[in-house]
């Protein structure tokens, strides 16, 4: 792991502008940002633990847990609440019993909301592994979620 | 591609590419934007090539997978050329007619076509299509002509002629005067004239300056810059490289969401096959001019639409604005001059090159000139980006472009200006678009999202959804928008949730005078707009929740039940197969009822009813 960090730090020229695009190509890479590579990345670019930590607390893009296996997200633009949003994040948030923002202890489900994607003419949208699906009904997100939990969703 | 090095082989190269692209060639359009993926296009553009292979037509026919044209209500969009040929709702198993039928014997697939829903009538070219028919579409027609990821097929349509044109022939404060006289305004939101931000950084002390294409397009509810980076990224490129010789920059920075995959993808091949040709880095078409651009990916901020916190996100820190005693345009970027503007202003630039600001001038009204890109969605039936001339009024394009309200619901408001933004009721559907005249309605024109709402739309629930995206938005760095709006969110729950208080309306309204005039930045300035906007227009709905515990349009929860219509119910048992509660008694053939107690108001009942017999009350 020690090399992949950095080579990436390396391809952005060890230059802590970078700090942003540096972590979200170690999320990428992890799937989230383990702390002891926030560390080692301090390091690494010779800048304070205090502003790594900063920077990954602050966008909403990062997350410093382990995320699941399948990440869902919700739109939760203006477009797509109202067209009832808010009812497919209740209806995953049952059928998964998460709260969005968590992750579940199997590590299967991860559940977010994103504040839109931009496809809101085919809203309510909500992605599956970055897998886009629009006009979403109550019933329709069930049938997505039973197929992943029945493993039949590639 | 070769390096072109100079403005004669760009031109010598455009006319070659134009003589290739046979005019008769059969080429099929599909888009391939992020609406239209939602969609599933890409399966469509899968089973043509396979169908084509097949057939042995793919040396006949070209496939062009195109950014988004709009309609995203009625994609996948197929276009058949040369003939025109316009199909909608195209699923992979309509290929096989398309090839056979449209392609090799020139026949129309009559149930592919659009249907006009008031005279029932099909239309075949795209330009008669209702929606298209009023809008002026001189940034979002080359989306159809191009395939984003080919530089050929933008210098086919002339790309890059607006470039050569000012490094040939026109000296920077030309060009400066040219943007001036045309009147754009910073489709940003800000509307603030792009000819004088591009002088004052000009004359702005330091050779070391900055221009940002601002792609963080973080309204919810608006995509008109995604149409735009993901359908014709070089058209903000070649902007952004004549404002760089305008102000006299090397360095430009494009700053694109995160949650647009997609565009990123397409602007970073545009600037790799830019590099490549020779149109961006050193002795640019041979003129001496040199200038290249680095993209950012957002982080998902999104306060990091507003210039400073911008700034702090490219320098590689948190996103927190500044208090702007000084303009970027002295001191920006690493504190240097720079010129900031959205993409969709970058995009205009070109256009103003090459037909003059004369002709641009003679588009929109007194103080908006040319056009606007606007994101028409929620409930309306013709959901999709419109281009119209400023001044269009907000009828026109909710009706006569839009085609008006789903299910025969009646109107009852729409919002601009995102969440800085405002909701405008139907008394003020005749409002002209523009920068001024939605500023004096209490809203803005905003970057450009129009969120249309029916009666079954709460007004308060769009409130406080707005102050709590806001809330959660807010970089917490002065109180009045951290605690401020933290506090008017807690009011709004109360509100909704049937626990509100005489007086809460006035100490909205207090509160709101207050984050207006001490918040740091716009984001918290201008946060309490939608709850000013509705509760000037729609107090009585406030009062509704307060007063008698109603939320007249059924959609706060707490305040609604779900109950079967005894006359209505065919007894059918669809709503007691979707019901995650067992909530609903009666077997089929009996009569339904839903149990209030175990009832969690989840709506699936509601939805699942073919004959409108489950009501909300």
């Amino acid at each position: 792991m020690q090399e992949e960090i950095k080579a990436i730090v390396e391809s952005y020229g060890r230059d802590k502008a970078f700090l942003v695009p540096i972590l979200q190509d170690i999320q990428s890479r992890c799937n989230y940002l383990p702390r002891d590579i926030l560390l080692e990345l301090a390091e690494e670019l010779a800048i304070p633990h205090s502003l790594v930590f900063s920077v990954a607390t602050f966008y909403k893009a990062f997350s410093l847990t382990p995320r699941g296996k399948h990440i869902i997200n919700v739109c939760l633009g203006t477009a797509c609440h109202v067209r009832g949003a808010p009812l497919i994040l209740d209806t995953l948030e049952r059928n998964l019993k998460l709260k969005a923002g968590t992750t579940g202890a199997d590590g299967n489900f991860t559940l977010e909301t994103v504040n839109c994607v931009g496809a809101c003419a085919v809203g309510p949208i909500m992605l599956v592994d970055e897998e886009y699906h629009g006009q979403m009904t109550v019933s329709k997100a069930e049938k997505v979620i039973g197929s992943l939990k029945k493993g039949d969703h590639s | 591609m070769k390096r072109i090095a100079s403005a004669d082989e760009l031109y010598a190269l455009q006319k070659q590419l134009q003589k290739n692209r046979d005019p008769q060639k059969t080429v099929i359009t599909i888009c391939a934007g992020t609406g239209c993926r939602g969609l599933g296009c890409m399966q469509v553009k899968e089973a043509l090539e396979a169908e084509l292979k097949n057939q042995n037509l793919t040396e006949k026919v070209e496939i062009r997978a195109t950014g988004c044209p709009g309609f995203c209500e009625k994609g996948p969009l197929v276009t058949i050329l040369p003939q025109n040929i316009f199909y909608q709702q195209i699923k992979a198993a309509d290929v096989s007619d398309i090839i056979s039928k449209t392609v090799l014997k020139g026949e129309i697939v009559e149930r592919l076509l659009y249907q006009n829903p008031d005279t029932a009538q099909t239309i075949v070219r795209e330009q008669e299509v209702p929606f298209y028919k009023k809008q002026m579409r001189i940034l979002l027609n080359n989306n159809e002509l191009i395939d984003p990821t080919r530089l050929e097929d933008y210098l086919a349509i002339g790309g890059y002629s607006a470039l050569a044109t000012v490094l040939c022939n026109k000296t920077p404060d030309d060009v400066i005067r040219e943007v001036k006289t045309a009147g754009l305004r910073g489709r940003g939101g800000g509307g603030f004239p792009t000819g004088v931000k591009w002088e004052q950084c000009r004359a702005a002390h330091g050779t070391e300056k900055y221009l940002i294409g601002n792609g963080d397009e973080g309204d919810p509810g608006a995509f008109m810059d995604r149409g735009i980076m993901e359908g014709n990224p070089h058209s903000i490129i070649e902007g952004m490289l004549i404002g760089a010789y305008a102000i006299g920059s090397q360095q430009g920075y494009l700053y694109v969401r995160n949650e647009y995959p997609l565009a990123i993808k397409h602007l970073s091949i545009a600037l790799e096959n830019a590099r490549e040709a020779g149109l961006l880095g050193n002795n640019i078409l041979g003129s001496g001019f040199s200038f290249d651009i680095i993209i950012n990916r957002g982080g998902g901020a999104f306060v990091c639409g507003e210039s400073s916190a911008l700034f702090a996100s490219i320098e590689g820190r948190s996103g927190e604005p500044r208090d702007k005693y000084i303009h970027a345009v002295e001191k920006g970027l690493w504190d240097k001059p720079t010129a900031l503007n959205n993409v969709e202003t970058w995009a205009n630039v070109p256009l103003i090159i090459n037909r003059g600001a004369e002709w641009y001038r003679s588009i929109g009204t007194e103080g908006s000139k040319g056009t606007k890109i606007f994101s028409l969605v929620g409930k309306i039936n013709n959901t999709g980006l419109v281009e119209v001339p400023m001044g269009m009024t907000l009828r026109e394009i909710i009706y006569d472009i839009g085609g008006g309200i789903p299910r025969e619901r009646t109107f009852k408001a729409v919002q601009t200006g995102g969440p800085s933004g405002g909701c405008i009721p139907e008394s003020m559907l005749d409002l002209p678009v523009d920068f001024d005249a939605l500023a004096k309605a209490g809203s803005m024109m905003g970057s450009g999202g129009m969120i249309v709402m029916d009666d079954r739309s709460c007004m308060v629930d769009v409130a406080r959804y707005f102050i709590n995206f806001l809330q959660e938005e807010s970089c917490g760095k002065c109180v009045p928008c951290r605690e401020g709006l933290l506090r008017m969110g807690e009011i709004f729950a109360d509100i909704c949730e049937g626990r509100g208080r005489e007086g809460d309306i006035e100490l909205l309204l207090s509160m709101s005078a207050a984050i207006i005039d001490g918040a740091l930045c716009a984001l918290g300035s201008t946060a309490p707009n939608p709850v000013l906007s509705t509760i000037r227009y729609f107090r009585d709905e406030y009062e509704a929740h307060i007063k008698d515990k109603k939320c007249p349009a059924g959609v706060c929860k707490a305040l609604i039940q779900y109950r079967v219509i005894p006359e209505k119910c065919k007894k059918c048992g669809a709503c007691k197969k979707v019901c995650p509660a067992d909530a609903i008694t009666g077997e089929l053939k009996e009569l339904h009822a839903i149990n209030p107690l175990t009832c969690i108001k989840c709506g699936a009942c509601f939805e699942a009813c073919k004959f409108d017999a489950v009501s909300i009350e």
